[in-house]
């Protein structure tokens, strides 16, 4: 497709948009990105613009929009603080590998490193935290550069890609063109694995006695669900999905295990310590899932499925490496994988299930995080989206929610964004706006980005919050009892009425404090049109198991301690 | 964890986009790792647009997974660890050695048993020009070391493969691809 008509950078900008198939935009506007706003009523309603109240909102939005939608997301900010408060948005997209594109606005080119009024070097800012990044010095650039970011953010590996583009440049006019490819000399991916690596593996899946098949992002992001269903099935191999990978097998499928490492099940840390085969398709052996590295899988021989040859070899020695595409890879070693009973596997793996109820739920008296999220599941039957924010109840809402659908589990995984609940759930919200959206929250991490609920009673998006409101920042009041002698130093939190909070928004607060409440509660809320957030009153020093102690191998897992009849108050 | 943090000078060269940045991006990563750049040489390459650098770095065994990581950079084309293959390398230095009428021809002499050209003479100092391996260079420093060094500096390594061999082939056809496959949202 070429046009040649002379065009304004900014509307440069948004007609590469157009051709991007981008319309949705999260963003901020300033004294520097204002060119762009002007021509934003232009392109509507094709691209819509969704004004939020904090940079960081806007980029965690688009990158929850590309989780849900596996297009890229896209956002702006104004130079200088606008731009820095993209930065944690844009960490937490490139840890997690999702396509963002971040346009933000420059100061003008004579004032560019001039420390001119709201400046900062942005570009030069986010270079560890980027797939690529560019500062944009001429206007006829502006195309070329445009279609780049996408390419580079959606191809891969996925990752941000930030472009500056100082106030000027938006202004100037030039030819707008566009081609039909994109031409990177630097930039190359491989997609077909080697054939011999393939063969190698089918082999080691044909000769395994004990293999676990564990199942990454990368497996979503290539949209790889039925591949990575066909070889699990095909090859009979339980299946273990990180944290990330929720929802890209079936959680209800019988060979589904759940999630592995620090708090994973215990039966699958145990697993992958006893298998002799450990299959990691499009994931990366992050610590957080393999534990001390040097005894993780020490009997299992390793296959690696991923794209990114950076991650081949870093945390563990494959025995057989498929360096590309996960669906791709998966199809090719679908063709050569042949059935094989493991009975005495499978037996096994029951027997360490029976013994070790890692996920059960005891009866208490207080209400127990863990019961809210199982409730929810029970309300929703799964089919909704789930989104959290990172701590005690990011885990639990992975260990006590049951998801078959892919892409419905969005979550900060590699950066551990608290915060990231409130504007994830509305780029979630935006992406499905016919499904149910339930933002699980920790008091703690909801604070951190709750003026979002403006937003959210602006565009009248019928979120559900549910907050577990424990009084502390529980992770961490976690270790400070396993490991810092309970010396729980600026945990306890002293929070707001999150009711009247709701209230003082327009937003509909409703609020949980026994046991009894908490089904009636969650119907209230489903059966409510509009945004609800829910205050559930939980216990205060619930701890998350299983869990692997930190520097501790997977055969080192802590179960969930024995059920001590809880002491029951009267009422 | 001692074994991981022994270092060692790795020997890289790229080949990279000429244009703002691309050391910054570079540096970068080495720095992320902890990992000190000894020297670089930077220059025009045989491709039009294209930089080749070479630079040391003392880094450890994993050495080789910030090499990946570097290459996946958009604007590195090729880039390479050629510390354990046969290479040609040179370094270029000039040194600004003290002297008076005593000491000159002995300096003189130590450059010429060096092939060191004298580029400059005053009366109180001359600047010797030396080109050579890294370990000749540090040869002829060592036996300056009796006379008054004012001024150093060294150009750092460059380096390439021996005989015909291409120190960065071109990429096969069959690597490129448009569009991730995997998406049929696009």
């Amino acid at each position: 497709m070429t046009t040649n008509d002379q065009k304004s950078g900014a509307q440069m900008v948004m007609e590469a948009f157009l051709r991007e198939g981008v319309s949705t935009i999260f963003g901020v506007p300033g004294g520097a990105n204002l060119p762009l706003y002007d021509v934003l009523p232009e392109y509507y309603p094709q691209i819509k613009h969704y004004l939020v109240k904090h940079e960081q909102s806007a980029a965690h939005a688009a990158d929850a929009y590309a989780r849900v939608t596996g297009k890229a997301g896209v956002c702006f900010g104004t130079s200088g603080p606008g731009a820095t408060n993209l930065v944690t948005g844009i960490a937490n997209a490139y840890m997690d590998s999702i396509p963002l594109v971040c346009v933000t606005g420059q100061v003008i080119l004579a004032l560019l490193g001039r420390d001119g009024f709201q400046e900062a070097d942005i570009q030069g800012i986010t270079i560890p935290i980027t797939k690529h990044s560019e500062l944009v010095l001429d206007v006829n650039d502006i195309p070329r550069v445009m279609q780049e970011a996408f390419h580079i953010a959606t191809t891969g590996r996925p990752g941000p890609v930030l472009v500056d583009i100082p106030r000027d440049v938006f202004q100037k006019k030039g030819d707008f063109y566009w081609s039909d490819k994109v031409e990177l000399r630097g930039y190359r991916v491989q997609t077909m694995p080697d054939p011999n690596e393939v063969a190698k593996a089918a082999e080691l899946i044909e000769r395994s006695e004990k293999p676990v098949l564990i199942s990454g992002h990368g497996v979503i992001i290539a949209h790889a669900y039925d591949e990575i269903r066909e070889l699990a099935e095909k090859g009979n191999m339980p299946v273990i999905t990180t944290l990330l990978g929720i929802g890209g097998f079936p959680g209800t499928h019988p060979l589904y295990m759940g999630m592995p490492g620090m708090h994973g099940m215990y039966w699958n840390n145990i697993a992958i310590s006893e298998a002799d085969l450990v299959i990691g398709a499009g994931m990366r052996f992050d610590d957080r899932v393999t534990g001390r590295l040097k005894d993780f899988a020490p009997k299992a021989d390793i296959i690696h499925i991923d794209i990114d040859p950076a991650e081949i070899g870093k945390n563990v020695r494959p025995a057989a490496t498929l360096l590309g595409d996960a669906k791709i890879s998966l199809q090719e070693l679908n063709k050569l994988v042949v059935r094989k009973e493991r009975p005495d596997w499978f037996s096994w793996l029951d027997e360490v299930r029976r013994d070790h109820p890692s996920i059960t739920i005891r009866e208490t008296d207080e209400v127990l995080p863990q019961f809210v999220i199982q409730k929810i599941y029970e309300a929703t039957n799964g089919d909704c989206y789930v989104v959290t924010g990172v701590g005690q109840h990011q885990m639990w809402a992975a260990q006590y929610f049951w998801y078959d659908k892919p892409r419905s589990f969005i979550t900060s995984g590699g950066l551990g964004t608290m915060g990231f609940e409130v504007p994830a759930a509305m780029g979630a919200q935006v992406a499905a706006p016919n499904d149910t959206v339930w933002s699980i929250c920790g008091d703690g991490g909801f604070q951190m980005t709750l003026q979002e609920l403006a937003t959210i009673a602006e565009y009248e998006w019928p979120i559900k919050f549910a907050i577990m409101n424990n009084g502390t920042l529980g992770m961490v009041r976690q270790w400070q009892e396993l490991f810092y002698e309970e010396n729980t130093v600026a945990t306890p939190l002293k929070n707001p009425d999150f009711v009247k909070l709701a209230e003082a928004f327009g937003i509909l607060g409703l609020r949980a404090e026994r046991k009894g409440e908490v089904e009636s509660v969650i119907q209230q809320a489903m059966d409510h049109d509009g945004p609800v957030v829910i205050d559930f009153k939980v216990k205060y020093d619930e701890n998350v198991f299983p869990m692997v102690p930190p520097g501790a191998s997977l055969g080192e897992t802590i179960d969930l301690p024995a059920h001590e009849p809880e002491k029951v108050a009267a009422g | 964890m001692t074994d991981v943090r022994k270092l060692r000078p790795h020997t890289i060269i790229a080949l990279v986009e000429d244009r703002p940045g691309v050391l910054n991006r570079i540096a970068s990563k080495w720095r992320q790792r902890g990992f000190n750049i000894e020297s670089l040489a930077v220059g025009h390459s045989e491709k039009v647009g294209l930089s080749r650098m070479t630079f040391v770095v003392d880094a450890n065994v994993d050495a080789n997974q910030v090499v990946r990581q570097l290459d996946k950079l958009v604007d590195v084309v090729d880039i390479r660890d050629i510390s354990d293959q046969d290479i040609v390398s040179r370094e270029m230095a000039m040194i600004k050695v003290r002297t008076d009428k005593t000491n000159r021809g002995q300096i003189i002499e130590i450059a010429e048993l060096f092939q060191a050209e004298v580029v400059d003479v005053a009366p109180d100092a001359i600047i010797l020009e030396a080109t050579g391996r890294e370990a000749k260079i540090d040869s002829l420093l060592r036996l300056l070391e009796d006379y008054e060094i004012i001024e150093l500096c060294r150009t750092g390594k460059v380096a390439m493969l021996r005989g015909s061999a291409v120190s960065h082939p071109e990429p096969s056809e069959d690597e490129q691809y448009d569009r991730y496959p995997g998406q049929h949202t696009w």
